[in-house]
């Protein structure tokens, strides 16, 4: 008796070993289900293929970005997107830092990341691979990063590098404050 | 009169702070949000009332008028952030419709049925949720507040807003119930050498943010309910993610999908924006914790005193655990007393304090200020802009936990004032 209740536990044990501790629901999510899912990573990993020129998103930009972001990429009801270079360091009220992608982004792929998935604002994730990396381009040559014959595809845009990269410091938090 | 226009003049005019339903009709010719219009007798006990329906939800008084105001220098409403009325909130929990919003793109119209979380990346197997699946799961409940990292952002270099509301109406506090997130990435088993997780959104912006495995494992919801009913729209209905103690944008609404890597994603929100520029030229990255942090809610800026007994009130909390002491100041941090704390004390969580007062008609300076269990005492905003700078007319921008001080003059005007 105290044998087979032995068995019984040893047994259900091992079936929940075996199964991971899982509770087995949902189901298997398939590669077509996540396709339409786009996160590079900031080595590249992650970029999917195509490319685009510099010539191919000065055209796109006038008609999917310019309206928010100013003819001069000098930005409007969306960010100002270049300049900026020399500006982030002071401590001054009256002066505000100019953070653009030139100025302040430390990935190029960030650049890829967003637009693809969140612009333009109001038909977010309308725009093709190929499209983006020539946005991409466009941009990045406006700000002087890349030359105006450049085409970007996954390799060449995670090699960009850019003029912020290694702005950007570990949280040193918590601080210690002596008390008032 | 142009509604809607009315309303803003209204609101400007700092009534709202003390603001009646009277003045709210006949600014707006409607019951405030969130009520309906009754006839009132002149005697409720000689009178029937209202039936009860057969089906309903419930709605608030007609009296009450306290709303969540957009923060209005956003170039877009879709695009922008709402303030909870702090000054009007009483014990700890923030009622649904006025907990703060701040959203990317607007707020998402979700159908929960079609609906599906996705678990990708660095795991034994790709999995996909419904709703449905996921409320299957143990689930827990916990009480928590979420703060944008940017509330008080008005406030580094002089005192800007008028009322707590619009200085510190990015807290609110809510019971959030879902499956811990430690439940689904066991069930997916992920691979060794995963750090980090990437949580991204189903609204417009697709908003991402890279969660570190550890915090993920350790106490992050995915929430599927708030305050004993479904999570609201402008929370990300059907599904948010909570990181608790964490800058609110991490806590990603509508969210849809995870996905498992070894390394941060590096997503514009981590890097562009949510990063402390330094006067140096340098920026912190992944200042994570919300540290402690508290305020008077009451008496504050736009209230007007009468002389006699006040009890001063406000909030505390700290994205590091519980709030230990909260010591209140009248004479501008000359002399501080331990104020009464509401109990339970929970870790994460809005905690209220109160103090008697008794007020004679002299000009005072009420401030707050916390301690928390790691031992950490809550800054002055002077403290904060030695180390953090004063680079543009906000400052290092997010991050300001500094004291605030409200100024009682001896007419009974408080005001918002740096001391």
């Amino acid at each position: 008796m105290h044998n087979a209740l032995w068995l019984l536990l040893a047994v259900s044990g091992l079936a929940l070993a075996q199964d991971g501790g899982r509770y087995g629901f949902g189901s298997v999510a398939t590669a077509q289900e996540l396709s339409p899912f786009v996160s590079p990573l900031p080595d590249g990993r992650g970029l999917p293929p195509g490319s685009g020129s510099v010539q191919a998103g000065k055209e796109l930009y006038a008609t999917q970005c310019l309206a928010c972001h100013g003819a001069k990429l000098e930005g409007g009801q969306g960010d100002r997107l270049i300049g900026g270079r020399g500006s982030l360091a002071g401590s001054d009220p009256a002066k505000a830092p100019i953070k653009t992608v030139e100025s302040y982004w430390p990935y190029a792929t960030t650049l890829f990341d967003y637009i693809k998935r969140a612009m333009p604002l109001t038909t977010p994730g309308s725009l093709s691979n190929d499209q983006v990396y020539a946005l991409c381009a466009y941009i990045l040559s406006e700000a002087k990063i890349i030359p105006e014959s450049a085409t970007l595809d996954a390799r060449s845009l995670a090699a960009v590098k850019m003029p912020n990269r290694d702005g950007f410091v570990a949280d040193p938090r918590p601080e210690k404050f002596p008390t008032p | 009169m142009e509604p809607r226009a009315s309303r803003r003049r209204f609101l400007k005019s700092g009534a709202a702070v003390l603001g009646t339903a009277v003045a709210w009709r006949e600014a707006n010719g409607a019951a405030p949000p969130g009520a309906a219009e009754h006839e009132v007798p002149s005697d409720p006990s000689k009178a029937l009332g209202v039936p009860l329906p057969d089906e309903g939800y419930g709605l608030r008084s007609q009296f009450e008028t306290v709303v969540r105001q957009r923060y209005g220098k956003t170039s877009t409403p879709y695009s922008s952030w709402t303030f909870t009325p702090l000054q009007e909130s009483v014990g700890v929990i923030t009622p649904s419709g006025l907990h703060f919003e701040r959203s990317h793109a607007g707020t998402a119209v979700i159908d929960p049925a079609k609906h599906f979380l996705y678990v990708h990346g660095m795991v034994r197997e790709p999995r996909k949720y419904s709703m449905k699946d996921l409320k299957r799961f143990p689930s827990v409940s916990r009480l928590l507040f979420i703060e944008c990292s940017g509330n008080t952002l008005t406030e580094w270099a002089k005192p800007t807003l008028p009322t707590v509301q619009g200085t510190h109406g990015l807290t609110s506090n809510s019971e959030w119930t879902g499956v811990p997130l430690a439940t689904i990435l066991r069930e997916v088993g992920v691979d060794s050498g995963a750090k980090w997780v990437l949580a991204e959104g189903a609204d417009g912006a697709a908003m991402t943010r890279s969660i570190p495995l550890d915090k993920a494992m350790k106490d992050c919801l995915l929430a599927y309910g708030q305050n004993g009913e479904a999570i609201r729209p402008e929370q990300g209905y059907p599904l948010r993610l909570v990181v608790p103690g964490f800058e609110g944008n991490m806590n990603i609404k509508w969210l849809r999908r995870l996905q498992i890597a070894d390394a941060p994603f590096m997503t514009r929100e981590e890097t562009s924006k949510y990063t402390d520029l330094l006067p140096s030229g340098k920026a912190r990255q992944f200042t994570f914790e919300m540290e402690a942090k508290s305020v008077i809610t009451a008496p504050s800026g736009g209230m007007h005193l009468e002389r006699g007994f006040h009890e001063i009130t406000g909030l505390a909390w700290s994205g590091r655990g519980a709030i230990r002491r909260v010591e209140v100041s009248v004479d501008g941090g000359r002399s501080w007393r331990s104020a009464a704390l509401e109990q339970p004390v929970l870790a994460l969580c809005h905690t209220r304090f109160r103090l008697p007062w008794q007020w004679n008609g002299g000009e005072a300076v009420l401030q707050s200020r916390c301690i928390d269990e790691t031992g950490y005492v809550q800054p002055s905003i002077a403290q904060l802009v030695a180390v953090r700078g004063l680079n543009g007319p906000t400052g290092s921008v997010y991050h300001l936990n500094g004291i605030q001080s409200w100024k009682v003059a001896a007419d009974g005007a408080v005001t918002n004032l740096h001391a």
